[in-house]
């Protein structure tokens, strides 16, 4: 049976908080509404009020008051509206969550996890589409994750509920309503990266919402003869080097891609990486197919603004012609 | 009138704060604030002021010799911070500044812990659960929201309004004037009043943040404040010591008992500069600060002790030797910090460290234990 990565991660939220009394949601409309995407449905009815708390708009209060929480021995899993809300929680994200473990050489545990809807591709108001990964991924302390499938989405809240580091969860909302199967029992470690789709021309990497468009371009590359594997990081920090290097090692070629924009991105990373341990084995520069270094389009424009599968067939063609 | 001139004296709200013990020692009660004295112990609290200003007196003098990179010193405003920590239980929680060293005294901390951060020896320095005191925060108002939080996990857990004074648990959160301004305090007041919670927000006013004068910050006193949020607000002398008791007493038992969260106003005066790194010379005026020392808060402590005949002589001489221990405790504890390890910052930044911090620690580690060669700059 299939289901979209809302239920997923619904049931996903629900066994949370069935397994540990000290996991609580929290957040703007989450309870009687079910937040914006309805990812939180019912779970207030079930829970009740104490469990299932509906907060005061204010987003900095609500990771703030996590930190209170998780000090008390709570797991907070907060609900930020959407991706440009998070900006007002900033500093007590990056000055104190992920930093009290270390000012208090270990004493302070802070298992805070914080879900984002993220990323473009709805058709959505300027604030609602945005990928701001790096700015968590580039903080110490913090662990960044995102999901592509409702497989991952069920598995990955769970163990980023039972992590006791704070996690910044980061929900691709145009794959909201995409159904896959859950396999209860299989479950993938947080921090690794999987291989989606094998080949051994040229190694595709993506995240969250650029994952199923990789693999459309892996399977348009395929009708040209081109064997193209297809990496789902799953995690940013800490980031999966190892699986990404065995992969480019085979095809000695790779393209990233994301949504987020190109510059100071998470693909300058992987391309830094990847010639800093892998050089002899690269066959070809490391592409990087992105969002552009501008602010988010009106979204009549998004669609050839995001990377889409043309602009990676390009940047694949660029690769194998090198 | 200008927007930014300050109102005039006649239609000012600012109106006295309430004080039990007038700057020349004398009692004058208020039924607006009652105090039972026979639950007050005059002795201790006058101790805990004395060693709380010599611990800060020394730490000034470690900065000077060099010891500190940087120390904020407190004085002047030992009676809001001993009144204050006075009124705690045990297991009530405190969130405080970066100033609270009387705070820290009276919850029992080891004093020499309160100066590896400013030794850089460390980013905290003591176990925040131990003696129920969190670290001090230094990015400004941030630490009202932990405490709302933690106020959160108490009423969870069942911690207020049960009548058992060992278990019914209150927050007190400190801030300061400066922090009034800050949004997150702002939010703090809006979700302790939504969810009722049994926390207390304990306002220093010094008068200034940094070179800003309390006008800059606000045109009411900070107390008025509490009344838009929906719960009562209280402004107290901070330079009386049984003004300040007497009001977080109030304010924490009406939070342990369910009755939701109180700001306090302890009107005082940070005497020093910020921290020993400013020079306050710039933006007062001496005669300001001479006024306020006429109003010191241990003077008029001991005045009150030494004409009622409170104590005996043998306080003052034991607490002269406490002082000399204190102060010596200081001396040596402060150069005896253990230097911290380099492997310290890898270990504790995940629960766990990750492969590619692992390989950093050991490149670090390497690069530590090779030392400086020969012809190298140290």
């Amino acid at each position: 049976m299939t289901v979209s990565m809302v239920k997923a991660l619904n049931d996903g939220l629900r066994q949370a908080l069935t397994d540990d009394p000290k996991v609580l949601l929290m957040g703007e409309d989450i309870g009687r509404l079910g937040g914006v995407f309805r990812v939180t449905d019912g779970l207030r009815k079930d829970f009740g009020d104490l469990r299932v708390v509906d907060t005061p708009l204010g987003e900095a209060g609500i990771v703030g008051a996590a930190v209170g929480l998780a000090m008390r021995g709570y797991r907070p899993v907060c609900e930020l509206q959407f991706d440009g809300f998070v900006y007002p929680a900033a500093n007590q994200i990056i000055t104190q969550l992920a930093k009290l473990r270390h000012r208090s050489a270990g004493r302070i545990s802070l298992p805070v996890v914080i879900r984002i809807p993220y990323g473009g591709g709805i058709g959505s108001i300027e604030h609602h589409s945005e990928s701001p990964e790096t700015y968590f991924a580039h903080t110490a302390g913090l662990k960044v994750v995102t999901c592509s499938t409702p497989h991952d989405a069920f598995h990955m809240i769970q163990q980023a509920v039972a992590d006791d580091d704070p996690v910044i969860f980061l929900e691709p909302k145009r794959h909201y309503w995409t159904r896959g199967e859950i396999d209860p029992s299989s479950p993938q470690p947080l921090d690794r990266a999987v291989v989606r789709r094998e080949g051994t021309d040229v190694t595709l990497i993506a995240y969250g919402p650029t994952v199923p468009v990789a693999l459309e371009a892996a399977e348009a590359a395929a009708e040209e003869g081109r064997s193209v594997e297809v990496v789902d990081l799953r995690s940013l920090s800490p980031w999966d080097i190892t699986t990404v290097r065995a992969s480019v090692h085979r095809t000695g070629r790779a393209v990233v891609v994301h949504e987020a924009a190109h510059s100071h991105g998470f693909g300058a990373e992987v391309a830094a990486r990847l010639q800093d341990e892998e050089f002899h084995f690269l066959e070809a520069p490391v592409v990087r197919v992105t969002g552009y270094d501008t602010p988010y389009p009106p979204s009549r424009l998004e669609s050839d603004w995001l990377p889409g599968v043309d602009r990676i067939l390009n940047a694949i063609d660029r690769s194998l012609s090198y | 009138m200008a927007p930014t001139e300050p109102a005039p004296p006649e239609t000012s709200p600012f109106d006295p704060p309430i004080q039990l013990l007038d700057p020349s020692g004398k009692l004058n009660p208020d039924d607006r604030l009652p105090l039972d004295l026979a639950t007050v112990d005059l002795a201790a609290l006058h101790r805990d002021m004395t060693l709380t200003r010599r611990l800060d007196t020394e730490a000034i003098a470690l900065q000077r010799q060099g010891e500190l990179g940087l120390w904020p010193s407190l004085r002047g405003q030992e009676a809001a911070q001993v009144g204050a920590a006075h009124a705690l239980r045990r297991q009530d929680m405190v969130f405080p500044t970066y100033r609270e060293h009387g705070v820290a005294w009276c919850r029992g901390l080891d004093p020499v812990s309160l100066l590896g951060l400013f030794r850089g020896t460390t980013l905290g320095g003591w176990d925040p659960y131990a003696q129920h005191f969190s670290l001090y925060t230094l990015v400004i108002g941030a630490q009202t929201l932990h405490a709302v939080g933690y106020a959160m996990g108490l009423h969870r857990d069942d911690s207020t309004g049960t009548g058992d004074p060992d278990r019914d648990t209150a927050v007190l959160a400190f801030l300061g004037d400066g922090a009034l301004s800050e949004g997150e305090t702002n939010e703090a007041f809006v979700w302790a009043a939504a969810q009722n919670l049994p926390v207390v927000f304990f306002c220093q006013n010094n008068q200034w943040a940094i070179s800003a004068p309390y006008s800059v910050q606000s045109r009411i006193p900070a107390a008025r404040r509490a009344a838009g949020y929906g719960f009562p607000g209280i402004r107290v002398d901070g330079n009386d010591v049984l003004a300040c008791l007497a009001a977080t007493r109030q304010a924490l038992h009406r939070a342990r008992s369910g009755g939701g969260p109180t700001l306090i106003e302890a009107v005082t005066y940070r005497v020093n500069a910020h921290t020993t790194a400013d020079d306050a010379t710039r933006y007062r005026p001496a005669a300001e600060t001479e006024d306020w020392a006429a109003r010191d808060p241990l003077e008029r402590l001991e005045a009150h002790l030494r004409s009622t005949g409170a104590v005996t002589d043998d306080h003052f001489t034991d607490l002269e030797q406490r002082e000399r221990d204190l102060a010596g405790q200081l001396r040596a504890g402060c150069r005896e910090l253990a230097e911290p390890d380099p492997a310290s910052p890898f270990e504790h930044t995940y629960a766990q460290l990750p492969a590619d911090l692992r390989q950093q620690l050991r490149e670090h580690l390497e690069f530590v234990s090779t030392g400086p060669q020969d012809g190298e700059r140290q």
